[in-house]
């Protein structure tokens, strides 16, 4: 990777893997966590995949060392193989009926949803339904709740829940044989 | 056997759409409380990915040398797998079905091929080197014994109690065969259990201790097992000994290839006409789509009684999703038509399964059952064990055509529809009630896809003295085809008599009388006996001699072969031996050939090579 700002493709597994390594990996997330405490100034703030307080110490480029894009790939595979994820989001969608657009978006989401469940343990961050009033205490945590709006005054905060949050309480990846290319999400085929 | 140093009680199912494993700590066994595990069973899941699941599909795979790079078959125990197993099978199957080996417990009791020959895929072109429907089994066995010890390097399964379940209708052959299967995994410390008492384990199990207030003594509990590709019936009547409740496995079905892989491909095969009445014709690979499709959509269907219908879409194979796609619509109607009146009809208790010609459900091979109606199955089994619970006291009400039993527990995946299991439920009480007797209700709480592998866990526990054991021993009594002394009429074959040499209700671990009828063996050739069962006759003894018998009376099986050595006599010689037969302590059925001082035996073969019996 060179220092340059890097593509938005390049972001988007960055984020991914960042993703999967911060549940998986104790020692990356406290890394994660000392970048968003205050990380290297060097480097571009996009690199968390959530928005941070621009980073300020060194133990940036040890984390990208290690970071490898094989667990987003991983997951974009089995999206790709179940629910055909990518083939959808790849087609032009415009010249299609919404009827055609339906009958294969029930594919997409019937087998996405399946890998879903298969490979994440999801939950709401919030119980509560959202719309009901709820108070936010001095000292919440930041990361998995986000005011919004009119953000003023002192905690606790009174407001309404906009959006219940989603939080994967587990990873369940596949184990990867060493030397499998994870960057082949499909294979092509040919019939024979 | 020893299993003296077993820490646990591990039960296998070896079914024929997956194989599932379960075990229990027996240390931590307290009274009726058991604390099973089922094993996560690692397994390819994509080329190069390696995951664990509770359920290893059955089905192997045997790659063509390009197909697939070496690192995409690693196992955690193996680099180099000679062909893949479970998950990543089935879906590489689906696309070359010609390399798939499918339903091997089907074709290990399928009496005309050569159980030993290796002949899985039947499809397969020449240059793929096949597997024998045996050798099958033993990969699957082999699979789970590896992941078993991968988890538990200290405490190898070979060394636990270990239950692997059969089917009640498998034949003395099949259930020798799975015996050999598991010797060759290298699990030779087992036993054997039926699935249907396995499933009423589990229901024990499940209880805690509180079956004994769901059921009384005089009781039959009709257990139903409905998998992926096999019927399979039993009735376990609850009785009393020494002031306990006992139960006692009174009555097994025939064995019946009728699942709920049928149910899924008529109701596919329903779809495609409807499409070619439309002008739209499917190719194989799209048929494919439409069964997985129908699957979903029928589950769906038969659990929201508000959905009217439900789309099925079968996607492009190619990188177009979205123009390819070719979209239909399964009803309730259909569902309705196809599925229940189809598989589960309202017929009367007088009803039979109806010979008829093959149709679509049928496959190259496999002798699937011709009567797709499994409440017709149902109604003969019941009718022809009408006096089977006469032996432990429990009598019918005068006039009643069938066995009459109190209490139904439904197992297999067929009956994740609840829909399915009330219309069963529902036909069974329109029966009773005709002949005045009291409605059977359901025994509940058992997981369907795990309840088998959970009660041959438990079984473990139960020879340890911890839990009642399901007594009954073997649910046929076996017969040996003679030449009857009749004079032989010109250009008729001469009549055979059977003759009984194993009596119904063999226990585990005994042994039958010796028939006083002799038969002669010639020295040095193999001497082939034609073999028979009945699951009706219980009250014939060894040596007794049937001249003739109803054609429900008596099946036959594939038959028997004993080959005395040359070894003191003069080749061609005619030795006069009695056939002995013992049930071992493994569950399998055993025959000998002892001469007439009793001093020389000589074991007895089932013939699995015979294709012309059946």
């Amino acid at each position: 990777m060179n220092d340059a700002e890097p593509s938005f493709f390049h972001r988007f597994f960055l984020a991914f893997s960042a993703f999967g390594r911060t549940l998986a990996s104790g020692e990356f997330a406290a890394g994660v966590h000392r970048l968003r405490r205050g990380g290297a100034v060097t480097v571009p703030a996009t690199i968390v995949a959530v928005p941070a307080e621009p980073p300020k110490s060194a133990p940036l480029s040890e984390v990208l060392k290690t970071a490898s894009p094989d667990a987003a790939l991983q997951l974009l595979g089995l999206l790709q193989q179940e629910g055909r994820l990518i083939d959808f989001l790849q087609e032009d969608v415009a010249g299609y009926s919404d009827a055609e657009i339906g009958a294969a978006a029930r594919v997409v989401h019937e087998g996405c949803r399946k890998t879903l469940r298969a490979h994440l343990a999801l939950e709401p961050v919030r119980a509560e339904a959202e719309g009901s009033r709820l108070t936010v205490a001095a000292g919440f945590d930041a990361q998995a709740l986000r005011l919004i709006g009119n953000v003023v005054g002192q905690p606790p905060f009174a407001g309404t829940l906009v959006h219940r949050g989603w939080r994967v309480a587990e990873v369940r990846l596949p184990k990867l044989a060493e030397g499998h290319d994870a960057r082949v999400i499909q294979p092509a085929e040919v019939e024979l | 056997m020893n299993a003296a140093n077993a820490r646990y009680a591990v039960g296998i199912d070896l079914g024929t759409t997956h194989c599932v494993m379960a075990s229990v700590e027996l240390d931590r066994v307290d009274g009726e409380t058991v604390l099973l595990e089922l094993e996560p069973v690692p397994q390819l899941v994509g080329p190069g990915a390696v995951e664990a699941r509770t359920l290893l599909p059955s089905f192997l795979y045997l790659p063509h040398p390009d197909e697939l790079a070496a690192v995409d078959t690693v196992l955690p125990w193996s680099a180099e797998p000679t062909c893949v197993a479970g998950e990543l099978a089935r879906s590489l199957g689906a696309k070359t079905p010609l390399r798939l080996v499918a339903s091997a417990k089907s074709w290990l009791c399928h009496p005309g091929v050569d159980r030993r020959a290796a002949i899985l895929p039947v499809d397969a072109p020449e240059e793929v080197a096949r597997l024998s429907p045996l050798e099958a089994s033993t990969r699957y066995l082999e699979h789970l014994r590896q992941a078993w010890d991968r988890a538990r390097p200290e405490a190898p399964l070979a060394e636990q109690r270990l239950t692997l379940t059969v089917p009640a209708s498998f034949d003395p052959a099949a259930r020798e065969l799975t015996v050999e299967a598991a010797r060759a995994a290298g699990l030779s410390n087992l036993v054997l259990l039926e699935e249907p008492q396995a499933a009423l384990y589990s229901w024990i199990e499940t209880s805690a201790g509180g079956w004994r207030k769901q059921v009384g003594v005089g009781e039959v509990i009709l257990v139903i097992d409905l998998g992926g590709g096999t019927a399979d019936f039993s009735l376990i009547a609850v009785t009393e000994q020494d002031g306990n409740l006992a139960l006692q496995r009174i009555a097994v079905g025939e064995h019946i290839l009728l699942g709920g892989d049928n149910m899924d491909l008529a109701l596919a095969h329903g779809l495609r006409a409807k499409l070619a009445a439309q002008g739209t014709s499917l190719e194989p690979w799209q048929v494919q789509g439409l069964v997985h499709g129908c699957r979903a959509a029928k589950e769906q269907l038969l659990a929201d009684a508000a959905l009217e219908a439900l789309p099925v879409v079968v996607p492009s194979r190619g990188s177009r999703l979205i123009g390819g796609t070719l979209r239909t619509e399964l009803t309730r109607e259909e569902v309705a038509r196809t599925l229940v009146d189809g598989f589960f009809p309202v017929v009367d208790a007088d009803a039979r399964p109806i010979a008829r010609a093959r149709t679509g459900l049928t496959r190259v091979g496999l002798p699937y059952a011709q009567d797709a109606a499994v409440t017709r199955h149902l109604a003969a089994f019941l009718g022809r064990q009408r006096d089977a619970a006469a032996d432990c006291g429990i009598t019918l009400a005068a006039g009643a055509s069938f066995l009459h039993p109190s209490a139904v527990l439904f197992n297999g995946g067929v009956f994740k529809a609840p829909l399915l299991a009330a219309r069963v439920l529902e036909v069974l009480n329109a029966w009773l009630a005709q002949e005045g007797a009291p409605a059977a209700r359901r025994l509940e709480g058992i997981h369907l896809d795990h309840a088998v592998a959970r009660g041959a866990a438990y079984l473990g526990c139960v020879r340890e003295g911890r839990g009642v054991r399901i007594r009954g021993g073997t649910a046929r009594a076996y017969y040996v085809g003679v030449e009857s002394a009749m004079p032989a009429v010109p250009g008729l074959e001469p009549p055979v008599e059977a003759l009984c040499v194993a009596p119904f209700g063999m226990e585990e671990g005994s042994r039958a009388e010796l028939p006083a009828h002799e038969l002669g063996l010639v020295v040095g050739e193999p001497v082939h006996f034609r073999f028979f069962g009945s699951a009706t006759r219980r009250e014939d003894r060894v040596g007794t001699v049937l001249e003739f018998w109803a054609a429900d009376e008596l099946d036959e099986l594939p038959g028997i072969e004993v080959t005395l050595p040359a070894e003191g006599r003069a080749a061609g010689e005619v030795v006069p031996v009695r056939l002995q037969a013992s049930v071992t302590e493994v569950g399998t059925l055993e025959l000998e050939a002892v001469s007439r001082d009793g001093a020389e035996r000589w074991k007895v073969e089932f013939d699995v090579r015979a294709s012309d019996a059946g």
